[in-house]
């Protein structure tokens, strides 16, 4: 067993180099870096609830006409300011099919408001994929199937009714489809420009550098609202409704673009030094060639952290605008807008749930912050 | 000497930017078609009224809306004589606000001062706030501190400006009594400065303040959070905490100050945000700063106003920016020697 003097084991069998490395390590190794940031990004429970969550967010936003139980300019004038309604399955301590229970309405003559009431004894059934107000998925397919709608003669205002009567559930359903895009639109024009001018300044230098470097200064230390406020007091008040909302999204975009332009220029200032940038320019390749093949692929990742974190500051940017009503504009409907309504106190303390359409804000805002952190955080796999 | 010297230099390149910024402003107000005074022509024409045409056209004159752009903006500057001499921002001449047919300087007048004070009072609560409370979290790194501190940030970033203002406002007044809209008591508009005045100022303070400071405060406190932990894995903290020094001496004594340069050079970033936020703030709240006469201004098209209040933001942002960037310098020797070896 032992042929050494002082008893100690060693295994007479030769070594091996290759079984040292852990089956695992060997694997880590060899694994592209998407598969690393991945699989580091996975431990990451909070970023990845919230990728998760913005992920069907996005994919249900072709479908909110058949989700959504109203249009979102359906007006029913019997019911303003209508309170949330529940869906019950419990009536009278026994189960049922999900139902309500209808709104009864009634003035009150001191001070002057209509008071609903549910009706207690009359419960009526949910009605599911039924025919309700027409509507297009994905703005092609004209349809009218709703997931779920009101039963005959009542109503169902989840959430509940806003000062035309229209239902504050279905609009803030409707008024995703704007509130989330706005931010991709600014997001891809920030990038266009920040990508652009970041990489001629850090590529090229010298005076050019000077210039763009100069303009990002005087940009970034502009406060940005007053800006947004005045470039979108110069959109003209007769445009469509798409047209404003592709504006406004351009006009977020244009002031966001210099923090991005700057890292993107620190970043090329470092990798223009590295050997594999001088061997592709002495084989000729063009300044282009090089700046889209051999520099950006090594930090789109870190763009795309960085993207995260900024769609934020643009949702909340539109939010702002619309909210102080030179952003999109009725017929429109954006969480902006709904707030909108939500801009007085005396609409706070006697309709609180017209505020509801800041929840959603809130929660979407979070996930962004919350995967981009986790993005930040398993981009580099090799760091531990 | 060295920063008087640098602070000297820091001034020009201001007023550099401030001269581009102007540039940029001008474009901006006459970005909308037309202006405030041919869209009145066209309607009164459109109703009869040649009276009030006669008057438009003669405003019209007077500041030289009918001269090409580049003229119009150098009278507006005073670079170049207008219809009557010099007379533009740099003389001290504000312009005339179409809207409310009076001076812009006298309509601005007090509002001003306002703007500073809730702008000034917010950057000190964030410094109030994110200061000891960015400390603690890094302190006592992953306990509920931490944990309940980066909740409460995180919300407080994610929630808008304004929803927060009309929350609070709504609670603040139900539960501690304060009060609603304004800066101070209407009575006392237009007084002159008194100890009463000043009183009901601080009290109506209370709110803007909490709201506007409250997502920079958040922002802060975490970049003070991660800078704080990056130093306490030093080995000179071990150091010192094997010499004896008690727990909190040790803090402030050595990671805190190394800590500290990241938070005054963020100021130039803090400052732009939050006067974005006390723009949008005021117009709920109804404040009596520059805030809601910009909205007006903007959607009226009155542009002498509304040009002159954005540079007056951008100037404020400026100087914030400038003061920030000295103080820099002052505390930290190594910015200094960089600056030398150029």
């Amino acid at each position: 067993m032992s042929d050494r003097p002082d008893d100690r084991y060693v295994d007479s069998a030769p070594f091996d180099m290759a079984a040292s490395v852990k089956e695992l390590e060997r694997k880590d190794l060899d694994a592209p870096n998407w598969v690393l940031v991945w699989r580091k990004f996975k431990t990451h429970k909070l970023g990845l609830t919230s990728g998760i969550f913005l992920l069907v967010c996005y994919l249900l936003l072709p479908f909110v006409g058949f989700l959504a139980p109203y249009g979102p300019n359906d007006r029913d004038s019997e019911h303003i300011y209508s309170p949330p309604q529940s869906v019950h399955i419990f009536h009278e301590g026994s189960l049922r099919a999900p139902f309500i229970y209808p709104m009864t309405s009634e003035a009150d003559l001191e001070t002057f408001q209509w008071v609903f009431k549910p009706d207690l004894n009359n419960p009526q059934a949910l009605q599911f994929f039924c025919e309700g107000t027409e509507y297009r998925i994905a703005g092609l397919i004209p349809s009218s199937t709703h997931l779920f709608c009101a039963p005959e003669g009542a109503t169902l205002f989840l959430w509940g009714s806003d000062r035309l009567g229209r239902d504050v559930f279905s609009r803030i359903l409707y008024g995703a489809q704007l509130s989330l895009t706005v931010g991709l639109i600014g997001i891809t024009v920030s990038f266009v420009l920040g990508i652009f001018f970041g990489s001629l300044a850090g590529y090229f230098g010298g005076k050019l550098d000077w210039t763009i470097n100069r303009m990002i200064e005087v940009l970034r230390s502009l406060p940005e609202l007053p800006l947004w406020l005045a470039l979108s007091a110069a959109v003209p008040s007769n445009w469509s409704p798409v047209a404003v909302f592709f504006i406004i999204s351009v006009i977020l975009g244009i002031l966001d673009w210099p923090g991005l332009a700057r890292s993107v220029r620190a970043k090329f200032l470092s990798l223009r030094e590295e050997e594999y940038v001088r061997a592709a320019e002495m084989m000729g390749a063009s300044s282009g060639r090089v700046i889209r093949k051999h520099l950006l692929p090594n930090f789109t990742s870190h763009l795309i952290a960085s993207a995260a974190l900024s769609i934020p500051a643009m949702i909340l940017g539109e939010t702002a605008l619309s909210f102080l009503g030179l952003g999109l504009r009725a017929p429109a409907v954006s969480w902006g807008v709904m707030l909108n309504d939500a801009q007085n106190l005396a609409s706070i303390e006697i309709y609180p749930w017209t505020a509801i359409p800041m929840l959603p804000i809130v929660v979407v805002v979070l996930a962004f912050n919350f995967l981009g952190d986790g993005l930040r955080d398993s981009l580099d796999p090799y760091q531990q | 000497m060295e920063i008087l010297r640098y602070a000297i230099y820091r001034l020009g390149t201001m007023l550099l930017t401030l001269l581009v910024v102007s540039v940029l402003i001008f474009v901006i107000i006459n970005l909308p078609p037309g202006d405030y005074l041919s869209n009145q022509i066209a309607e009164l024409r459109a109703s009869g009224q040649s009276s009030g045409v006669e008057k438009a056209e003669f405003l019209r004159k007077e500041y030289a809306l009918d001269k090409p752009l580049w003229q119009q903006y150098m009278i507006w500057m005073g670079f170049m004589p207008g219809p009557h001499g010099f007379s533009g921002m740099i003389q001290g001449n504000f312009g005339w606000s179409f809207e409310f047919d009076r001076p812009v300087a006298e309509i601005v007048g007090e509002s001003l001062w306002l703007t500073v004070l809730v702008n000034v009072a917010a950057v000190l609560f964030v410094y109030l706030v994110a200061l000891p409370l960015g400390v603690l979290a890094a302190a006592r790194a992953r306990t509920w501190v931490d944990y309940t501190s980066a909740f409460v940030g995180y919300l407080g970033l994610a929630t808008p400006n304004f929803l927060l203002a009309l929350i609070l406002f709504y609670y603040g007044h139900k539960y501690f009594d304060l009060p609603i809209g304004g800066l101070m008591d209407p009575a006392m508009e237009g007084e002159p400065m008194s100890w009463e005045k000043v009183k009901s100022i601080l009290i109506h303070l209370i709110v803007p303040t909490f709201v506007i400071g409250t997502s920079g405060a958040s922002a802060m406190m975490q970049r003070l959070r991660a800078n704080m932990l990056d130093e306490l894995g030093k080995p000179y903290v071990e150091t010192a905490v094997a010499k004896g020094l008690s727990p909190s001496r040790m803090l402030t004594k050595y990671p805190l100050r190394v800590a500290f340069n990241p938070f005054v050079a963020d100021i130039g970033n803090l400052l732009p945000a939050m006067i974005s936020g006390s723009v949008l703030v005021s117009v709920v709240l109804g404040l009596q700063t520059i805030g809601p006469t910009l909205l007006t201004a903007l959607k009226t098209q009155d542009m002498f106003l509304s040009g002159f209040v954005l540079m007056f933001v951008a100037l404020l942002t400026l100087i914030g920016t400038m003061i920030s960037d000295v103080l820099l310098v002052m505390l930290d020797p190594r910015i200094r020697y960089e600056e030398r070896q150029r």
